[in-house]
Order: C-alpha cells, then structure tokens, then sequence
C-alpha cells in the first residue's frame, strides 16, 4: 500500500494530475461560495456550456493553421468564450428579470449545439468533444499544467483577496451600491472568475461536471457551519479532499475521475447531512433561549417554592 | 455674506447634506417620482411620510444612489458619510452569515475594498449600540425579525455616519426592537446625527422628528412641522398603521408652511384614513 502510494506520487504524469486536482478543488468551492450566495447555483453549468462552443473553436482554428497537435489551441479557446458568455450573462442578469431567464436557456443551448457543429466543420467528431464534456485529467500536458497553475492562482487570488467586498456585493447589492462600492467592477470580477474556474475545472471533471465541483463542498459546508468565512473554509477543505482522493483512486481502478470525483463529494455531503442533527442536537443544549432579550408573552405564575426536602412528587398533593 | 445671513431661516450651504431638486424617477412604465425637491440640513431629523405607493422608499433609494433619477439632480456633499439601512428583506443571500460579518461589511468604501485594522473592535461597537453585543456570532438568519433590522442599522453605524437614511425602519418589528430603536435613535441625535428616516407613523419617534416631509402620488404635499395626532389619535396606545393623505388636502409650500397649513395637513393625514383611488 505504501509502496503503492509512492509509486504514484512519484509519476510525473500523476504528480501534474495531482497539482491540478489540488488547485481546482480549492479554486472552485471559493467561486461556487459566492455563486451559491447569490443564488446562482447553475451559473457554472451555464458558462460550462458556452465553454463548448470555445473548444470547438479552438479546435477549428488549429485545424484551419494545421497546429499539431490540432487540439492546443482548445484550452484557450474554451477561456475566451467562458468569459465572453459570462460577461454576457452578467450584462442580461442586470438588464431584466424574465427576458434575462429565457436569454440564459438560449445562450446555453446554443453553446451545445455550436460546439457540436462546429467540430464537425473543424474536421473532428462529437466523439473528440467527449474529453471536454466528461474530463481527461490524464492527458495533461506541461502548457495545460501551467495555465491552470496560473488560472487557477488569479481565481484564488480574486476569490479570497476581495472576500469581504465580494460577499457585500453578493450579500446585498443595494447597500453596496449606496456605500459606494464599484459594484460593476465586482460583479464582473465574480462572473469572470467563474468563467475562469470552469475552464480550469474543464480537464479535471469536464464541463458537465464543472458546476458540481462548485457547488457541491459548499452545500457540504453549509450543513455544518453557519458562517460565511467559515463555509467558504470547509468547502475549500472539502473540494481539495475529493478531488485528490478521488484522482488517487482512479490511479487504481479504471473509472472515470471526474465522475468519481463527483460522486465522492456527494457522499460527503449525505455524510454532512446525517450527521447535522447530531450537531443540532449538541448546540441545542449550549444556548437553551434563543431570543432571551425578548420578554415573555405571556405572564406565568412563579413556580412554588418548595420547602427543603420536598421532592417534586409534592405538588401532586 | 455676512455674520447676520448664518442666524436667518435661509440655511448656509455647508449645511446642507441631501438636496434633491425636481427628481423625477420612472421604474418601468410607471412614473412614480414627478418632481420631488427635499433638503435636508445638518442636525435635522426628518420623517419622510405617505401613504404605500406614494414613492417614499423610491425617494431614499434613489438618493442614496440605487436608483437612478430621470430627471433632476441630487446632491450629497459628504456621501461617504451617508448610513443606509434598507428595508428587511426576507430573501437574503443564499448562504448564512453572521452578524459580525454582515456588519463588517459596512466598513467598506469606494478605495477601501479589504477590512481596515481594528475592524472587530468597531463592528463589535456597533453590534453593541443597537443591543446585540452578544449576538456577533449568531447567523442573522436565526435571529428575529427586529433583530435583523438592528443588524442592517448597525451595519450603517459603523461607518461613523454624519448622516443616517433609513426606509421603514421598523416595519413589521417587534415592540422591543421598536424601543430599543427608538432609544438608539435618541442616543445617536444627541450626539449630532443627522438623519432622514421613512415611516409608516412617527410612533416611538416622535419625540425626535424635526420636521415631517409627506410624499403622495410621488409630489411633496407638506413639508414642516410634525402633524400633531388629534382626537382618539393623540391618544397614547393609538396604533394608526396605515395613513392615507385625502384627496382634498391643499399642497403646503415647501419649507414654510403657515400653522393652518400644517392644521390642514394634519387633519387629513390622521383624521380620514380613506383609500385614495390610486
């Protein structure tokens, strides 16, 4: 067994594996934190979606140069298009509320089925797509690594650097808007990040599982702490577990990592949720009044007071 | 000018913290500001009144900047001294936070995106002024109604504000947090804080209310003294909710109303809680 585990972390291509997998599962539960805040679960599932039109492109432009390999350029490409979507849907959620509902369904439909067509037109099949969908953290290569490393240190870098200004902006908008706080300037930051994250994400669990790895540690967190510096902390701790757990376990069985990845983190969270009573339960008996600044409604009699030595069986009497 | 020009009714230039001169706000098809000039000076505490719909949150919001006017300008000299405290929402974020963090996020401003030194210290304060020193901890989302209001005014506290906006501070709050409120209030105008505050009724406030700006149909129809309660609604339990300004009230002037006026404005404001056809 121990053999066995030096046998993988010695392997350069599991070692890059593994230096992915760590940074995306601190970046993404950081992004999914204020997404979730925001109410924004299923914004990484959208941006995922849009990111597939980018790597189709990527791919039809490194046809159209004949690049070899023909896919370098479908990283980058997945890049351009996340932020360019995100920024999109940013600029739709604050024009209207139902037009910008159905303007998000078209954006992420039409990002599928781009991508689709347009891999067929750049030479490829929806079968090279495959890898993008579901992940393919074993083919990284050393430019993958390095831009993930870089990506994923901005998205770090934004998520925890402005931590206070980005949860005032997604706690409450308005004050933020009156205290004076570029509130663009944030919400952009947020969006931009998130397309970030999703195109990190992309190599480790595919952009179909991208939003799961957001959102996911942070409804684990949730379930055991009611603070939101605190949440943000457990999810990340949540997210790094999983995903290096879950990359480690595919070093000896054949199965998916993203998938495996997933799943890992939504035992987790039946985990977090079976044992939240528990916890309920201890922190039930540590404040025993919640509200004991507001005086009673009703006025009951004062209990009477019982001489010493008389048991409770006396007011039966 | 001259040392005479400071003592007369006409106010000098530096006291002047809000100043709205005919704002004009639209949200969608509906034109609910039309024309709306409210000054309001150092010192002073004053009510924004009127009935639901007559466009007194749509006033404070647009003047602290959330909503943007159509037409017209406002000015606020010392914006970064402004305290907000909007109206509870129900729907918060979709993640618990504590008190501490919410009030903290009041420290922030433009240029000061990350906390400052000592900030615990002065979220604590604040916690401490409205009376929920040992609550800090707590998720907001498990505290009461009233209790999570004085959280949004502690997070406008800790600012330091020279000047306090609220929009119905204690709508739908428990009589305990409408006292401690109105002690909080008390306490922070002795002290010099201006504020300008929306309200269903003066209630617990009207010891502190300077002057009574009354809003209907999105137009100023008076703007003076407090209209004294008369009749069963001087009485001291009387619980007047819903105060509908009649229909046949006769504008007041801004600023200088004749005691008739204000007789006037009074006795429709409290004596003829009819609805209006708006």
């Amino acid at each position: 067994m121990w053999a066995d585990l030096q046998l993988m972390v010695t392997d350069p291509l599991m070692q890059r594996a593994l230096l992915a997998a760590l940074l995306v599962g601190a970046a993404a539960p950081v992004v999914g934190t204020y997404l979730v805040q925001r109410r924004l679960s299923l914004l990484g599932d959208g941006i995922g979606h849009i990111a597939l039109t980018g790597v189709a492109l990527g791919w039809l432009v490194g046809a159209a140069l004949g690049l070899n390999p023909v896919d370098v350029l479908t990283v980058p490409g997945a890049v351009v298009l996340a932020v360019i979507g995100s920024v999109l849907i940013e600029v739709v959620r604050r024009r209207g509320r139902t037009s910008g509902d159905l303007a998000l369904a078209l954006m992420f439909y039409g990002g599928v089925a781009g991508g689709v067509l347009i891999i067929g037109i750049a030479g490829g099949t929806s079968g090279n797509l495959m890898a993008y969908l579901f992940g393919s953290i074993s083919t990284v290569s050393t430019s993958d690594l390095w831009l993930t490393v870089v990506l994923s240190l901005i998205v770090l870098g934004v998520g925890l650097g402005l931590r206070t200004a980005l949860f005032a902006v997604s706690n409450d908008e308005e004050f933020a808007v009156a205290s004076g706080l570029p509130v663009w300037l944030l919400n952009m930051a947020v969006a931009v990040v998130s397309a970030l994250t999703v195109t990190v994400a992309m190599r480790v669990v595919g952009l179909l599982l991208v939003s799961a790895l957001m959102i996911v540690p942070v409804a684990v967190a949730q379930q055991l702490t009611h603070s939101f510096r605190r949440t943000m902390g457990l999810a990340v701790v949540v997210g790094v577990l999983v995903c290096v757990v879950g990359l480690s376990i595919t070093y000896w069985q054949n199965v998916s990592p993203g998938a495996t990845i997933v799943v890992l983190a939504i035992c987790v969270y039946l985990l977090a949720a079976a044992a939240r009573p528990l916890l309920h339960h201890r922190q039930a008996f540590a404040t025993h009044d919640p509200h004991p600044d507001l005086p009673d409604d009703v006025a009951v009699a004062e209990p009477v007071t019982v001489g010493a030595g008389a048991t409770d069986e006396s007011c039966e009497s | 000018m001259s040392a005479e020009r400071s003592v007369s009714a006409e106010p000098e230039e530096r006291d002047v913290v809000i100043e709205a001169k005919d704002v004009h706000v639209r949200l969608g098809s509906s034109h609910v500001l039309r024309g709306v000039d409210l000054q309001v000076r150092r010192g002073e505490v004053v009510a924004l009144l009127g009935a639901n719909g007559s466009g007194k949150s749509t006033l404070v919001r647009t003047l602290v900047g959330v909503l943007p006017p159509a037409a017209g300008t406002i000015r606020m000299p010392d914006a970064a001294h402004v305290g907000y405290v909007p109206q509870r929402v129900s729907a918060v974020g979709g993640l618990p936070a504590t008190a501490t963090e919410v009030v903290a996020s009041g420290l922030l401003r433009p240029g000061r995106l990350r906390l400052p030194r000592g900030w615990r210290q002065r979220v604590a304060d604040a916690l401490g002024q409205v009376g929920l020193a040992d609550r800090g901890h707590d998720a907001t989302n498990h505290l009461s109604g009233g209790q999570q209001q004085r959280v949004l005014i502690a997070r406008a506290l800790v600012r330091d504000p020279d000047v306090l906006v609220l929009d119905e501070p204690v709508a739908g709050v428990d009589q305990p947090s409408q006292e401690q409120f109105a002690a909080t209030m008390r306490h922070l105008v002795e002290r010099g804080l201006t504020v300008l505050v929306v309200l269903h009724e003066l209630g617990e406030l009207t010891p502190l209310v300077t002057r009574c700006v009354v809003l209907r149909h999105g137009k100023v129809i008076h703007d003076g003294a407090p209209p004294r309660p008369r009749g069963e609604h001087a009485e001291h339990d009387h619980e007047h909710l819903h105060p509908h300004a009649a229909e046949d009230m006769v504008p007041v002037g801004s600023g200088e109303s004749g005691f008739a006026g204000i007789e006037d404005a009074t006795a429709a404001f409290t004596d003829h809680p009819q609805t209006t056809e708006g």
